[in-house]
């Protein structure tokens, strides 16, 4: 099984050199520890492209956030630019990838991130853009619910925050792609059996 | 004309009325107009609606004017942070419209740019779309959201002339320029008054032209979520 930070190499793997690439808030933003020599650009939808690591103590700048509104810091290759240009890069698909957390993925590439029914909601901020407009979609996420309930499912029952936009799953047990007719078994983790994989899936796997 | 003002009261004399849409700048606490929500908070203008991506924190931006109750609505994509917001959006006191970041940077440019709807993939297939027009263009669904076009636009810059023309710092960029566009009067808040002909013209992130009034003051700036990293052998 993996742990947080191996999901994060793992899903440093799905950037190729090059990429403009937007990270979510939790285990996606470990992502960027483990890209290694490959030049990746971090899109920052507030409105940053070039997005530095966490500043040293006492040199944070107010003016100077992350989508997730922590102190981060430019790097040479920064640029700046108002949020409707930054969603215009969004939506108008010039990020080629996402990598985002999820409370539930369906076999049907359906995502829920956003809201449960009845407890605080906080509301979407820019994740339904993101999903919609963005290369390819990868969700990384445990695979099941502190329950112990599968959180990879063959329809999602949460609202969605978007409807076939996922295109592969990376969770705590392995690696799943979006396909026609259901889910496929593209890598279990380290010390998981496809028996174990499959079991801890509601979905269809094909 | 002259266009900038002694105080944040002075540049909303007169155009502050109750029930009115205000456009506000900003991400989070980053960039928004904190002197002009002041002024406005001790106007006591009521039953405002606020278009603006965050809520402000319980003390702090948009926040000082929901615990004054002067709040009616909001129209933002994410409202966590917020104590009170949620007391009152729980208790049917304040009305909230979702509406995702980017359709809110959108729907804000596209009505200060005199378009009145447009499509978007965004929130297809989603409590978003509900009763809303859906069209399909090349083989996929699009829906309508409208543009918005504000009474009023407050903002916050880093400097502007005294035409004001705008020039924004790093990340306190975001929802400021599209809020300005979308209202019938702009008021903007500066760190910094600078003499006309002393900012690069090539480098104007926003143009005088939809700058109305400007006040120049001192700015708390507070930091959300201050996050640092260790000196390496620290």
């Amino acid at each position: 099984m993996w742990d947080r930070n191996q999901m994060a190499a793992r899903a440093a793997q799905e950037l190729e050199d090059g990429m403009y690439v937007n990270l979510g808030i939790g285990i996606p933003t470990l992502v960027a520890n483990y890209v290694g020599d490959k030049d990746i650009t971090l899109q920052s939808e507030n409105g940053m492209l070039g997005m530095g690591p966490f500043p040293f103590e006492g040199e944070e700048d107010a003016d100077l956030i992350n989508a997730g509104k922590q102190t981060i810091t430019e790097m040479d290759r920064t640029a700046y630019f108002d949020s409707a240009t930054s969603f215009g890069m969004i939506r108008g698909g010039k990020i080629a990838a996402a990598i985002l957390g999820a409370m539930e993925v369906a076999e049907n590439g359906d995502l829920a991130n956003w809201m449960i029914p009845g407890k605080l909601v906080k509301g979407m901020g820019g994740a339904m853009d993101l999903v919609a407009g963005v290369g390819r979609v990868v969700v990384v996420m445990d695979h099941t619910n502190k329950h112990g309930d599968s959180k990879v499912l063959k329809e999602c029952t949460l609202p969605l925050t978007g409807k076939g936009v996922v295109d592969r799953i990376i969770t705590n047990l392995g690696v799943l792609d979006v396909v026609e007719g259901g889910l496929r078994i593209v890598e279990c983790a380290e010390g998981v059996t496809k028996e174990e994989l499959r079991a801890a899936t509601e979905a269809t796997l094909v | 004309m002259k266009k900038v003002y002694g105080s944040a009261a002075e540049a909303l004399d007169g155009v502050l009325s109750d029930g009115m849409l205000i456009a506000a700048g900003g991400f989070g606490l980053c960039g928004i107009p904190e002197l002009l929500l002041q002024a406005i908070k001790e106007a006591g203008t009521k039953n405002l609606t606020f278009a603006s991506n965050n809520a402000g924190v319980d003390d702090f931006g948009i926040g000082i004017l929901l615990q004054t109750k002067q709040v009616k609505k909001m129209i933002s994509s994410y409202v966590g942070e917020n104590a009170e917001f949620m007391r009152q959006y729980l208790s049917g006191e304040l009305e909230l419209e979702f509406t995702p970041q980017g359709t809110l940077a959108e729907r804000m440019r596209a009505g200060g740019s005199g378009i009145p709807g447009f499509y978007t993939k965004t929130g297809v297939g989603t409590v978003i779309a509900e009763g809303k027009e859906v069209k399909e263009f090349n083989g996929q669904d699009y829906i309508l959201e409208e543009g918005l076009f504000a009474d009023l636009s407050i903002i916050k810059a880093w400097k502007a002339d005294e035409t004001g023309n705008l020039v924004f710092r790093k990340t306190a960029r975001n929802f400021n320029p599209p809020a300005a566009m979308c209202g019938k009067i702009c008021v903007v808040e500066v760190e910094e008054i600078v003499p006309v002909g002393s900012l690069d013209p090539d480098n104007i992130h926003l143009p005088g032209i939809y700058v109305h009034r400007i006040i120049q003051g001192t700015h708390e700036k507070r930091i959300e979520q201050r996050t640092v990293r260790q000196k390496e052998g620290a």
